[in-house]
């Protein structure tokens, strides 16, 4: 079964389940695997502090509190932190303006990078920066994360 | 003050709305003397809808649009986005370099500077229309341009927006070129504090 997560949301599933975020553009997806028991999860992180805007009512669009409930439920699902392995894609620079705002992109990966390296989670493949949208998909099954560009096509990690 | 897009009244919608029609009639005067062709509006159609509506409503996260994202200063500040199917950008290429069938994601130099040009003049004539409307002095940030998923391209207002809620402002727009249908919509995020200026300017409450 193929399960969407969308715009700054999260789920978690057990192979031979697949996971899918569209089009992620300077939003990062995070990937989870404890290969040992086949539960996987995936977070379609959009900003990377839930400190700095009133809207805090949204915890899984943040990378400091998604990241947290994601490894919540896979632990729920019978996975262990200590084996969880990651794979990141996205945080690209949609457009090129000089304003900082649109700047987000590379936030969300330093937050993600830190919140995993915390957590001494390794990130074993990303697919991150640039300036182009991704489609991630996500195989607990294998551990393949699968990433869709428009001008690319498909690539497997 | 306003909150977010959702407080608008019916009232302040249809200025909106109004703002809409003039921006749309200057936008496609400049398209058609530009193309030397002829162009007809579609009257366009001011809606209040969250980031995952505006997704659906073009297409889905992975269709490929054109999008020209401009950044506006000056009485009210804001951002907005020109949403453009593929056959806005076939017409221009075919028009000002002579070419068929572009495969816009792979558009070259030359191609893509005439298809942002023309979005620059139309995002130029909605915000005259809505200074000229408002008595308001609006000056434009330089353009920017991208061809990708639907769903990617909307993380540039979304993550403006985050902390005024998920709607945005779409305006659901087309032109007829040539007699062929084009869809032209756009997202307009005013600044919450840039709307209640615009209102009050209007004589809306």
């Amino acid at each position: 079964m193929n399960i969407t997560i969308g715009i700054g949301d999260l789920k978690v599933c057990k192979a031979p389940d697949v996971l899918v975020t569209y089009a992620l553009g300077s939003c990062v997806g995070v990937c989870l695997l404890d290969s040992a028991v086949g539960v996987g999860g995936l977070s379609h992180i959009m900003l990377p502090e839930s400190n700095t805007g009133m809207n805090t009512s949204t915890p899984m669009r943040f990378a400091d509190t998604a990241l947290p409930m994601l490894i919540q439920q896979m632990e729920r699902l019978g996975a262990s932190k200590s084996r969880m392995k990651a794979k990141i894609a996205g945080g690209a620079t949609m457009f090129a303006t000089a304003s900082d705002k649109f700047n987000i992109g590379e936030r969300n990966i330093a937050a993600v990078k830190k919140f995993l390296n915390d957590n001494r989670i390794p990130i074993i493949a990303q697919d991150i920066g640039l300036n182009y949208g991704r489609t991630q998909f996500f195989y607990p099954q294998t551990g393949i994360m699968e990433i869709r560009a428009a001008a690319k096509g498909n690539k497997l990690f | 003050m306003y909150k977010n897009y959702e407080d608008l009244s019916p009232i302040a919608i249809d200025a909106l709305q109004e703002i809409g029609n003039i921006g749309s009639g200057n936008a496609a005067s400049s398209l058609s003397a530009m193309l030397s062709k002829s162009v007809s509006m579609h009257v366009p159609k001011i809606k209040v809808l969250d980031y995952q509506a505006v997704i659906d409503e073009m297409g889905g996260p992975e269709k490929v649009i054109t999008a020209i994202l401009v950044s506006f200063k000056g009485d009210i500040k804001g951002m907005m986005m020109f949403l453009l199917e593929d056959a806005f950008a076939q017409i221009v290429v075919n028009t000002f370099m002579g070419k068929k069938h572009v495969n816009v994601i792979k558009m070259d130099e030359a191609d893509s500077s005439a298809v942002k040009e023309m979005g620059n003049i139309m995002a130029g004539a909605y915000l005259s229309a809505l200074a000229a409307m408002a008595e308001f002095t609006v000056a434009m940030d330089p353009p920017s341009m991208t061809v990708d998923m639907m769903g990617a391209l909307m993380s540039a207002p979304m993550t403006t927006l985050h902390d005024v809620g998920d709607k945005v402002l779409f305006i659901d727009d087309g032109f007829a070129i040539d007699n062929v249908n084009i869809d032209a919509n756009i997202i307009l995020v005013p600044e919450m504090e840039s709307l209640d200026i615009l209102m009050r300017k209007l004589g809306v409450n």
